[in-house]
């Protein structure tokens, strides 16, 4: 259907971007592809080391499934983020990485994971890559002959933990600015691998590499990773916060998504 | 019988609205055609042409105006409500912009289609060819006036008013201590759920036109548009439909779409309706609270003030319908629970090319309120004094009331206050917030690394203003009593404690009442809903209504039962000898017996006919009487009733994100005697949910070309229940007011108050930062301590 639609047509799951988009008359698609029969998309399960999300798995399934939690805890610590309870019961969250905000939570986790999209046609399927799939603010790799069918994203590794911080002005509300950190511990409980992925930084999510930074050894420098942070995000302002404080909270939130992270790491290595 | 009066009962209305059973004004109307309107892209341009022949083959467009098409009044500008003699240069909009438009949103065409889908779908076809003029945008630009927001308005002041009582240059010249405060709070907006929205029909056979509309005043909507279109008040019925807040907003009227809908209805011999969605609500309603403040006060050692001068320039937006009524709210109410020394303010009230500016719940009181506040804590400040302190050696005294402030206040009668017992609320508030353990509670927050501050803040409120309201009261055959006011209702409860003082006042069970508000058929005389006096006005005039009614059902019962009416009472709904149920008459029953009838239609009808007995030696309605038991009462008090309250705030700012959160809010209010504790308490609930937005959410964020980039729910912050106190600590004071019958004052508006002021108070002493500036958010309180340190603050 999308192939003979072409640039005219939209797909319609979740709908929580585009039926906004849609009432304020900023989208105004000749044809709407409702994919919300196609219930075998809905699914999530966890399979070879990665975690399979379906088009239609809205984020409340998605942050329910226990195997999911217990396999990719980073998941469930974005979607709790993620709006509201409301939303969440009919947004997908395939739906809202193909929306590509650079504000949005989902995305900044599939690119910290290095996850893939799957994207499929009439012309066969095509499995793109986290940092190939994000090409600008709101603009994903999906050509419009294409329904974009899962997300896969790698289970966490058993010595690495994870965390999400971010600053949001309103419980539930795009983040002023979010860090999503995840580290992996030596054998000596010192940082071997230490990174993280900013919301609300810039037009596509940034994924910085800490662990440098971190140092090595057991006493890990959180305090220099954030300051690293400062340097690598280039913030702009809005209405809601300036470039200065978006900038300032990067710092603040990489210490704190990273102490998370470590804490994560070591109660695992623990457990 | 229990007293219903004061008892914290459910609300009546609820069970209707919580299960989905209300109807508001988008759900009624489904046979109607959709209006739609071009409005205007640029904040200021001159409207050269506008051509629509790309919408006139879209399916389903029934018509298309264009000021061109507006006949007799219609072309005129819409009402100056409230004129007053400071206002000089009062200026209003067409319905449809004429030759200029003056801020993004403004009517410029209306299209009528089969459905709104389609009636959009023609609007963004019409092309109208603009000329952009400047914009003025912000108070700053309106007072540097190097553009004119109207050419024929020097200096883009609308009007400019000084009031004062006694020589406040002196005083603060001869006082021992001064201070200089400049102080600003920024726009924000009454938001409610619903936005505004009409219906109208016109009844071809009986030439009646009747209008559904959003509105706090249904007889406000139904003079205004039986002027423009000419025609009799008898000929024009406004309805009230369940309305989904209003908060000032809907006070206005007629809007435009008022005016043109039921026009085009009785034009096109169709129902036409209007459903404003929410961005329309953002850029095409009203706005307030945008002031900037300049104060000098003068005062001695001991905090106590000796004279006090403030200037302030208040922006009105693009035209000025309502006056200037919030101005001079705050530049009266600001002087609070205090006696200001001598005192002297002068505002000017500024023309800018944004949405106009409308009363909003407080009115311009939180800008007082904020601007007094700021300067009681700066003067604690300057003495090393507790800020509670300063205050109380400022306080009205219990026994200086009635205290005259000695100014002309909103309702041109003097503003004096009525009754109140300031320090008593001062020591309640003491205690209910831990003030005095509050700086243990710092030091111990500190060891764990939190910061703590503590902001109060006291405001009295005018309430209740003129100048009148009218109820009726009549009691069924049934037994069941209706009661009727003209005031309309927006979700406050009106229902409910109408009903609670008709229960008393007839002695009827309160299941057995039923009001209706807002509705010119069941009353046609009424003023409206805003001003915190629905309880006051159109309570007190129910209580007159109902008082009518039980001294006719007692004259009527007495006679029936050959008892004297001082040995009658009224109980349950029955009419008996006092202490003797035996004895007693159903009050339906009485109603039968006083409408002597010809015609038997039931049984209790064959009781009242002309063979069922009474007098032959009188006339069967005696002289001066009437049939029924009914009332129906007016109440117009000679002044405003004075509220007060004081609110305190316990915030945590995080050290490093510059988060604000709130610990606990504290309030304590007295507005007089309590009809219902529990929709008291609902009120205040909302107001402070709303002082929290203003506070530390909500701005209209227009850039310099007076675009609005906030106009949606994502990016106009207006605070969650997860933004809002979970448990908002109440305590009430009871101060009746001697200046109505229920001794009450109102209730609506205080929550939303002291909200800037408190806020700002809490943060500066968080912070040792001064706020002179609200809304304040994380990233504006980051910048504070950046310029104040110079440094990453930690």
């Amino acid at each position: 259907m999308l192939a003979s639609t072409g640039p005219d047509g939209k797909v319609l799951a979740g709908g929580q971007s585009l039926v906004p988009l849609l009432n304020m008359r900023l989208a105004t698609p000749e044809h709407i592809v409702d994919i919300n029969r196609l219930t075998e998309l809905a699914y999530v399960s966890v399979a070879d080391g990665q975690v399979m999300i379906g088009a239609l798995a809205r984020h409340a399934q998605v942050l329910a499934d226990p195997v999911v939690a217990a396999a990719q805890p980073l998941i469930a610590q974005a979607l709790r983020l993620v709006a509201h309870p409301v939303i969440r019961n009919r947004g997908t969250t395939v739906g809202s990485i193909v929306h590509a905000d650079p504000s949005g939570e989902m995305t900044a986790v599939l690119a910290l994971l290095g996850g893939t999209v799957l994207l499929a046609s009439t012309g066969g399927e095509r499995s793109v890559s986290a940092e190939d799939f994000f090409l600008g603010p709101l603009e994903s790799d999906v050509r419009p002959d294409e329904l974009a069918t899962q997300v896969s994203l790698p289970v966490l590794g058993a010595r690495a933990g994870c965390a999400f911080a971010e600053v949001s002005r309103r419980n539930g509300d795009y983040a002023v600015c979010g860090v999503a950190a995840m580290v992996e511990l030596d054998g000596g409980g010192g940082i071997s691998r230490a990174r993280a992925a900013y919301l609300s930084v810039a037009g596509t999510p940034l994924i910085a590499d800490l662990t440098e930074a971190c140092g090595a050894g057991a006493g890990a420098d959180l305090a220099a990773a954030g300051r690293l942070a400062m340097a690598r995000v280039s913030p702009g302002s809005d209405i809601h916060a300036t470039a200065a404080y978006r900038r300032h909270l990067a710092g603040v939130l990489t210490e704190r998504a990273l102490a998370g992270a470590l804490a994560h790491a070591k109660g695992r290595s623990d457990g | 019988m229990t007293a219903m009066f004061g008892e914290p009962i459910a609300r009546l209305e609820d069970d209707r609205l919580l299960r989905g059973n209300g109807a508001y004004l988008d759900d009624l109307g489904h046979d109607a055609l959709a209006a739609a309107f071009v409005r205007s892209p640029h904040a200021h341009a001159r409207v050269l042409g506008v051509d629509v022949a790309d919408a006139l083959d879209v399916d389903g467009l029934v018509a298309i105006y264009t000021y061109e098409d507006l006949p007799g009044r219609i072309a005129e500008p819409l009402p100056l409500l409230i004129p007053h003699p400071a206002l000089t240069h009062g200026r209003t909009g067409y319905p449809l912009a004429s030759d200029e438009v003056n801020y993004v949103g403004e009517p410029v065409v209306m299209v009528i289609a089969r459905d709104r889908y389609l009636a959009e779908d023609a609007a963004e076809r019409i092309m109208v060819d603009y000329e952009p003029l400047p914009a003025v945008v912000g108070v700053d630009a309106a007072l540097a006036a190097e553009h004119l927001v109207h050419p024929d308005v020097p200096g883009n002041v609308a009007g400019h008013l000084v009031q004062s009582n006694g020589d406040a240059a002196a005083a603060i010249a001869a006082a021992p201590r001064t201070l200089e405060l400049h102080l600003y709070i920024e726009r924000s907006a009454s938001t409610p759920l619903e936005g505004r929205g009409v219906l109208a029909r016109w009844d071809t056979e009986s030439r009646r036109l009747r209008i559904w509309t959003s509105t706090q005043t249904s007889t406000g909507v139904r003079a205004a548009v039986a002027a423009k279109l000419e025609l009799d008040l008898a000929d024009v019925d406004v309805i009230t439909p369940d309305v989904g807040g209003g908060f000032g907003v809907k006070i206005v009227h007629p809007w435009p779409e008022e005016v043109l809908v039921p026009w085009a209805a009785r034009l096109l011999r169709q129902p036409v309706k209007f459903t404003e969605d929410r961005i329309e609500h953002f850029v095409a309603s009203a706005h307030e609270r945008g002031q900037r403040h300049q104060v000098r006060v003068g005062f001695d050692d001991d905090g106590r003030l000796l004279g006090l001068d403030v200037r302030f320039w208040h922006d009105n937006g693009a035209y000025i319908p309502y006056g200037l009524i919030v101005p001079i709210i705050t530049s009266t109410q600001l002087l609070g629970p205090y006696k200001p020394g001598a005192y002297r303010v002068e505002f000017s009230s500024l023309y800018t090319n944004t949405v106009i500016v409308t009363p909003y719940r407080g009115a311009g009181r939180p800008q007082g309120v904020f601007v007094m506040e700021r300067t009681m804590d700066a003067i604690a400040a300057a003495l090393g004094l507790d800020r509670t302190v300063v205050r109380e050696r400022n306080f009205i005294q219990p026994d200086e009331m009635p205290y005259d402030q000695g100014l002309i206040f909103q309702d041109g009668r003097p503003l004096i206050y009525d009754s109140g017992d300031y320090p008593a609320v001062l020591a309640r508030l003491k205690a209910l917030a831990g003030w005095d353990g509050f700086e243990a509670e710092r030091a111990a927050a500190a060891e764990q690394g939190r910061r703590l501050g503590i902001g109060l803040a006291c405001y009295v409120e005018g309430t209740g203003v003129g100048p009148y309201e009218g109820a009726h009261v009549v009691v069924e055959t049934s037994g069941k009593v209706k009661v009727a006011t003209g005031l309309t209702t927006q979700g406050q409860g009106h229902q409910t404690v109408f009903a609670q003082i008709v229960a008393d006042e007839l002695g009827v069970p309160i299941g057995d009442i039923e009001v209706v508000t807002g509705d010119t058929r069941a009353f046609g005389y009424a003023v409206g809903t805003f001003a915190s006096r629905a309880a006051v006005m159109s309570g007190s005039a129910v209580a007159l209504a109902a008082r009518a009614a039980r001294a006719k059902a007692i004259r009527v019962a007495a006679a029936a039962l050959e008892a004297s009416p001082d040995d009658l009472e009224i109980t349950g709904g029955i009419v008996q000898i006092k202490g003797d149920p035996e004895s007693g008459i159903a009050i339906g029953t009485v109603a039968v017996l006083s409408n002597p009838l010809r015609y038997a239609f039931d049984e209790a009808a064959q009781a009242a006919t002309q063979f069922a007995g009474g007098d032959i030696g009188k006339p069967p309605v005696a002289d001066g009487d009437e049939p029924g038991i009914e009332g129906r009462e007016y109440f117009s008090p000679l002044r405003s009733t004075f509220a007060s309250g004081m609110h305190a705030v316990v915030v945590e700012t995080d050290p490093l994100t510059a988060e604000i959160r709130i610990v606990r809010y504290c309030v304590v209010h007295d507005c007089g005697r309590l009809i219902n504790p529990r929709i008291v308490e609902g009120q205040i609930h909302g107001g402070v949910a709303q002082g929290v937005g203003g506070a530390l959410y909500e701005r209209m964020a227009y850039d310099e070309t007076g675009q609005l980039q906030n106009a949606s729910f994502m990016d106009f912050l207006m605070p969650y229940v997860s933004e809002v106190p979970a448990g908002i600590e109440i305590d009430h004071l009871e101060t009746p007011s001697p200046l109505n019958p229920l001794g009450i004052k109102g209730a609506g508006e205080a929550g939303v108050i002291p909200g800037a002021a408190v806020f700002a108070a809490a943060i500066e002493d968080a912070e040792g930062i001064a706020i002179t500036s609200m809304p304040i958010s994380p990233s504006d309180l980051f910048e504070l301590r950046l310029s104040r340190r110079g440094d990453r603050a930690v």
